[in-house]
């Protein structure tokens, strides 16, 4: 290997990446920059923390909380009230607050996430507001002149909490935050947050418990700005109530947008901006308007509104595209392979729906449908638009709640389970318009399917000691993408595909899951001629492997070529059923497609 | 307590419910109609206010000026969109003069009107012109090349409006509170307790603005399509339904509301540039009280609200703010438990 290549080779290698960031951030501390600038960084590096939280939330999550100052005026004042009231030494002040911001977030978090998204931000600002009326009332933290004499940080007799070495312990736990964060964004879990942000819908299906993933990046967001807050309390020495206003938890998230709430270094890019437009704005703008007070908020809200209208993914998307990218490394090869759930022998009866009904109000969209499925049958449903085929399918598939019947799989009866319960039981679904995760790789999506058969928590994820299975879920995506036929473009981005490979993408993304029954919604709408034949073969090819399908078609040649058996649908109700002969040879079926005889 | 002052704290919280009905109603009009979850209501509060406390002064309010700003930005916009769709340049100063032709004729009355030394109600009808030509001006400048984005967006969009509307209301309106006077000097004593005729007023005004919005969109074509633009934004727009128009038209009301909601209760307390957004978070409580949809849930809401701020204020004043906002949390839990599962998207 030549020189070039190598530190090519490095430039792309994520550890060695954070290991030049970690190294430059020590030398900064140690070079003889003028102490203005690291006192400067100090105030970043407390922002900083609080806008990765914002970042996970609000860009990655697509959450937000104007109430996020609240969690860091929670850290600060427990450390503050602990220390100096209790004598606790501050490195025990620390888990308490975070222990109460915990506990906070998960009540807001739990009461207005299992409704829609926009509560959460309203919540916060109600309980932005409320906290720091009670922070400026209560006796006991000191009304709205706060608590002083607030301990340093001594570890032994060195005090780490002012100058430049509260810039290595401030920016070192920023550092640890990043990547944190992004070894999580990297993980299972990271998926599943993303899949949530692009269909709550899909994500369930693929076994995601998006109640508690929300509940989670809310809880993960709050802790990083309680420890903010415990670090402010030791290097400011005084905490009272105004820094964890709502102007400021309202500015946390100008940072985050500014800088790009979708990148996690945009966090800081954010913080450092803002700090610097800040202090130039807070002289500038009392001399220009010839009265003091503080107008930088007017400049704030304006570039605020301009920012989302001219520059949606802020400052870092204009940086970040000109950086080497982490590339990922194909280090799945000898991963252990993941456990296979026991399938139904041959001609078992895999599904079994009876007389399954749905009304909408007074609308019956699907009337007593009843009809079975063996393992390795393709059973095809058709009909003409609005038959209510893809209504039987969501009733199937736990989206949609029956009105009335039964649904049993495998034996169990499913019917009225969510969504999530009936895909860990082994039947995997896609969708009529593709639902995926356009910014992920193709390896990536597929890996989504997968979810269910990991367990590794989001804090092994942050502290990456989930590579085991996180290589056996990639070995099993890229072996589920080589059976499809698309193992050529396992690292393409998904968004970048045509539609065809799409749809195969979201059947390689169902097999992930180690399905015993695979639900296929539409796959060959949109597909080219050439595109079709393959996706039979697929279909074909899964049959003889013993796989049970469902599949909701509109293209007859697909359907009379792949099917054993196929059920028409008409106005809600079963016209007929039978094999692909019966129903091509039936006048009741030629009627319902062409109008005649009737 | 005794029942004189059980009647007063009554009587108290249910004045300050009825103007935080009407904030409340600007909120869900404004979210139902164009998905935006409007944080400034409160400042147009304010900006009534004040703005009339200026005139009182003599002086030309600086929120004038802001209007002719404002209206001159929007009118170069409006003339470029249409420039850049016509290529005439006719039509593209037509239309730019189209935006700029009320706030420019509210502001120059304004001019003329501030050092004469109106009667009262002349100033308020002004000052009521004015923040009302705020409303659309503020949608078109911050909202309407955005009406399709996600309301997360939007919502952050609200808080950048927030920020800027305060910001200039400290620039304009000084950090000096001011206190109207009152519409009706008159008092009535009704066993043991006064009632004011402010007070009087405010119920009457919350009443039938009340009513107006409800035969408005009940009774009126436009109301109708108004709704329609909050069901489904395309389908109003094949309908024919300009959605910007109803998105103006809509913002021109909550500034409305708003408006009145500041004079309503300049003559009761000592409005400062940034009490505007506590009183509209107020009307916001109410609001998700409604599940920012219903109006006759945000104004019981309002009313409650209104009664807990007075009875909280009487046994533990300190607290007062903090038990109105911590409301939020159990309204949301009972929306939440009485299956308001509203799925998102």
């Amino acid at each position: 290997m030549t020189l070039v290549s190598t530190l090519q080779h490095w430039l792309h290698n994520a550890r060695v990446q954070r290991v030049t960031v970690f190294a430059c951030m020590l030398l900064y501390a140690v070079s003889p920059v003028p102490d203005f600038w690291i006192t400067q960084l100090n105030y970043i590096a407390l922002y900083s923390l609080v806008i990765l939280g914002l970042v996970l939330l609000t860009g990655i999550g697509g959450l937000t909380s104007f109430g996020q100052a609240a969690f860091v005026g929670i850290g600060a004042y427990t450390s503050a009230y602990l220390t100096t009231s209790m004598g606790w030494s501050p490195w025990l002040t620390v888990f308490a607050g975070l222990f109460i911001t915990a506990i906070s977030a998960l009540v807001v978090g739990w009461i207005t996430l299992r409704m829609s998204g926009h509560y959460l931000p309203l919540a916060t600002i109600a309980w932005g507001l409320s906290l720091y009326y009670l922070m400026g009332n209560l006796d006991a933290l000191g009304k709205y002149d706060g608590i002083q004499g607030v301990p340093a940080l001594l570890i032994g007799s060195w005090d780490v909490s002012q100058g430049r070495s509260f810039f290595v312990l401030a920016w070192s736990l920023v550092l640890l935050g990043v990547f944190g964060l992004l070894n999580l964004l990297d993980s299972r879990t990271g998926r599943a947050i993303r899949a949530m942000r692009a269909s709550v819908l899909m994500a369930e299906a693929m076994g995601v418990d998006t109640l508690r993933h929300k509940v989670g990046i809310f809880l993960i967001a709050a802790l990083f700005a309680s420890v903010s807050g415990w670090l402010f309390a030791h290097f400011q020495r005084t905490v009272n109530p105004s820094p964890f206003g709502l102007k400021m938890g309202i500015e946390y998230l100008f940072m985050a947008v500014l800088g790009g709430v979708g990148y996690v270094w945009g966090a800081i890019g954010g913080a450092v901006l803002t700090k610097l437009l800040e202090d130039q704005l807070q002289v500038l703008l009392p001399k220009l308007l010839g009265t003091s007070g503080s107008y930088e908020v007017i400049v704030f809200g304006i570039v605020l509104v301009l920012v989302l209208k001219y520059l949606p993914d802020g400052m870092w998307s204009l940086v970040g595209r000109w950086l080497p990218k982490p590339e990922r490394v194909d280090d799945w090869q000898r991963a252990a392979v993941l456990p296979e759930r026991t399938k139904p022998a041959l001609g078992e009866t895999v599904l079994e729906v009876t007389d399954i009904r749905k009304q909408f109000g007074g609308l019956t969209a699907v009337k007593d449908i009843t009809f079975s499925i063996k393992a390795g049958q393709i059973v095809g449903l058709i009909g003409p638009n609005g038959a209510g085929k893809s209504t039987t399918f969501n009733l199937v598939s736990g989206v949609l709640g029956l009105t009335s019947g039964t649904v049993k799989f495998r034996g169990e009866t499913i019917s009225g389970l969510p969504s999530r319960d009936i895909a860990n039981r082994g039947m995997s679904r896609t969708f009529q318009h593709v639902k995926m995760i356009p910014e992920m790789t193709v390896l990536e999506n597929v890996a989504l399917g997968a979810q269910l058969r990991g367990s590794k928590s989001a804090l092994s994820s942050m502290l990456r000691l989930d590579r085991a299975e996180e290589q056996s879920l990639l070995r099993e995506a890229a072996r589920q993408l080589e059976r499809i036929g698309m193992g050529h473009a396992l690292h393409e981005q998904a968004g970048n595909l045509a539609m065809g490979p799409q749809r195969l993408m979201e059947i390689a993304r169902a097999l992930c899951s180690d399905p015993a029954l695979l639900l296929l919604d539409e796959p060959a709408a949109g597909l080219r001629h050439k595109e079709k034949q393959a996706l039979a073969g697929v279909l074909r090819q899964l049959r003889s492997e013993g796989m049970s399908i469902l599949l909701v078609e509109h293209d007859m040649d697909l359907v009379m070529d792949v099917t054993d058996h196929i059920v028409v649908m008409e106005f809600g109700t079963k016209l007929m059923d039978g094999t692909p002969a019966e129903v091509q040879q039936s006048p009741q079926v030629r009627a319902a497609y062409l109008g005649m005889e009737h | 307590m005794d029942s004189t002052i059980f009647s007063i704290l009554l009587l108290d919280g249910m004045t300050n419910g009825a103007v935080y009905a009407l904030l409340g109603l600007a909120t869900v009009l404004v979210f139902s109609v164009t998905r935006v979850i409007f944080i400034p209501q409160g400042e147009f509060v304010a900006y009534g206010a004040l703005t009339l406390a200026i005139f009182q002064t003599g002086q030309v309010p600086g929120t004038v000026w802001l209007l002719l700003i404002m209206a001159v930005l929007a009118a170069v916009l409006d003339a470029r969109l249409s420039w850049l769709h016509s290529g005439n340049a006719a039509k593209a100063a037509k239309a730019g003069l189209r935006t700029l032709l009320i706030p420019a004729v509210i502001a120059l009355v304004s001019l003329w009107a501030a050092p004469q030394n109106f009667p009262l109600l002349v100033q308020a009808a002004l000052t009521v012109a004015i923040v009302t030509s705020f409303g659309p001006l503020v949608y078109r400048l911050a909202y309407q090349s955005l009406a399709d984005a996600s309301s997360l967006v939007l919502l952050i969009v609200s808080v950048g409006v927030h920020f800027a509307m305060t910001g200039l209301g400290l620039l304009f309106f000084g950090a000096e509170g001011f206190r109207n006077p009152s519409f009706w000097d008159m008092r009535v004593s009704l066993g043991g307790l006064a009632i004011k005729g402010q007070a009087i007023i405010i119920f009457m005004v919350s009443l039938a603005l009340i009513v107006l919005l409800w035969q408005f969109f009940s009774r009126t074509l436009y109301g109708k399509a108004l709704q329609a633009t909050a069901v489904n934004r395309l389908g109003a727009r094949l309908m024919g339904i300009s959605t910007i128009g109803a998105g103006q038209a809509t913002f021109a009301m909550a500034a409305l509301i708003g408006a009145l909601s500041g004079l309503l209760i300049g003559p009761t307390t000592t409005v400062f540039y940034d009490s505007g957004f506590l009183i509209g978070l107020k009307g916001f409580v109410a609001a998700v009280m409604g599940g920012l949809q219903s109006y006759p849930l945000a104004a019981v809401g309002a009313i409650f609200v209104g009664l807990v701020e007075a009875f909280g204020s009487f046994w533990a004043s300190a607290f007062k703010e903090v038990i109105v906002f911590t409301l939020v949390l159990p309204i949301l839990l009972w929306r939440s438990m009485a299956g308001g599962h509203d799925e998102e998207h």
